[in-house]
């Protein structure tokens, strides 16, 4: 089962980083972006029988982890069709070129 | 007296800590790793600056998993004093020592510069020496010390006057141009509730000596070895 965590800031809090990349694409010409959040996206792969499951483990992952609940709010997806896509050598892959830059 | 200084992996101050505690301050200190369960018979512990973890995740989300962290919170629950230096302020946050987040400075530069902190209140075991309204010099090193948290939270470290230290101007003014991230109410730091721990993103253990640009940073530690030497935030450990 995957679940996808996406992570940004509350309403409530600027958001500076998002602030500048909106500014930029204004730069390129598009104007009618509004507004940009920046935030985090997080793939969990989760050995659980059901969707619902997926969701409270990923949910409960992404308020005691991923996110932090004073600052940045959390939504999930959980997509019970797709099986672990990623094999453990492209992981570890992905992983060294995380690191060498 | 002793201090622990723990030594989390992309701790890169922990040295600085040391040095200012042990060469400067004349007392005992102990670099203890992130690992340790064992505080070593230390009075002060110190969470320094530096990258814990490589700031993984957020700044400080990882450190507060480290093994040492739940020593540290059984030592401050005993009343123990416990400071947090930049990251160590940060991983205090995430740890839920004290309250509220860092956010990306303002800027969304690293700032790298000396500030004037004014010292809000005296009834700290890391500020009892200092003169209340007194203006401290010492630097500041982050990219992340834009401190935020909801108005009540806010409202009530206000009222519990639980804000330590702000940043001001040279003459002592809060403003905007005093401000180097943005942190809300010019905020540098701050206090529990039992007032024994205590966080900031300025460096008081790189400001101990005149050679490197100032020592007001000092009195912080002085304040510390009067305050156990006193008696005044005696440890139930």
């Amino acid at each position: 089962m995957r679940a996808r965590v996406f992570v940004t800031l509350k309403p409530s809090v600027f958001d500076p980083q998002g602030t500048t990349v909106n500014e930029a694409l204004h730069t390129l010409g598009y104007t009618t972006v509004k507004d940009v959040r920046q935030g985090k996206y997080f793939e969990l792969d989760i050995d659980a029988p059901s969707a619902d499951e997926a969701r409270t483990i990923a949910g409960e992952a992404a308020h005691k982890l991923l996110a932090n609940p004073v600052i940045e709010s959390y939504r999930i997806e959980v997509d019970s069709n797709a099986e672990a896509t990623v094999s453990a050598a492209e992981k570890r892959g992905a992983a060294m070129k995380g690191a060498r830059r | 007296m002793k201090f622990a200084v723990v030594v989390f992996p992309g701790s890169n101050c922990d040295h600085d800590a040391y040095d200012a505690t042990t060469r400067v301050l004349g007392q005992q200190a102990e670099l203890i790793w992130h690992k340790d369960t064992d505080l070593r018979g230390a009075d002060v512990v110190i969470l320094p600056g530096g990258f814990a973890h490589g700031d993984y995740l957020r700044t400080g989300a990882i450190a507060r998993f480290s093994p040492i962290m739940q020593r540290i919170a059984a030592f401050a629950d005993g009343g123990g004093p416990v400071l947090g230096i930049c990251n160590g302020f940060q991983v205090m946050l995430e740890a839920g020592l004290l309250p509220g987040a860092m956010l990306r400075n303002d800027s969304l530069q690293f700032r790298c510069q000396q500030v004037h902190l004014r010292v809000e209140q005296t009834d700290t075991p890391f500020t009892l020496a200092c003169g209340e309204g007194q203006i401290l010099e010492m630097p500041i090193a982050h990219g992340e010390g834009n401190y935020y948290a909801e108005p009540d939270v806010i409202a009530r470290l206000e009222a519990n006057r639980q804000v330590i230290f702000r940043y001001v101007t040279a003459t002592g003014d809060v403003n905007a141009d005093a401000n180097p991230n943005g942190s809300i109410n010019n905020i540098a730091g701050i206090c529990n509730q039992a007032r024994n721990v205590v966080g900031l993103m300025p460096h008081p253990d790189r400001a101990c000596e005149v050679a490197i640009g100032s020592a007001d940073g000092l009195v912080m530690f002085e304040s510390v070895v009067k305050a156990v030497i006193e008696g005044a935030f005696a440890t139930t450990r």
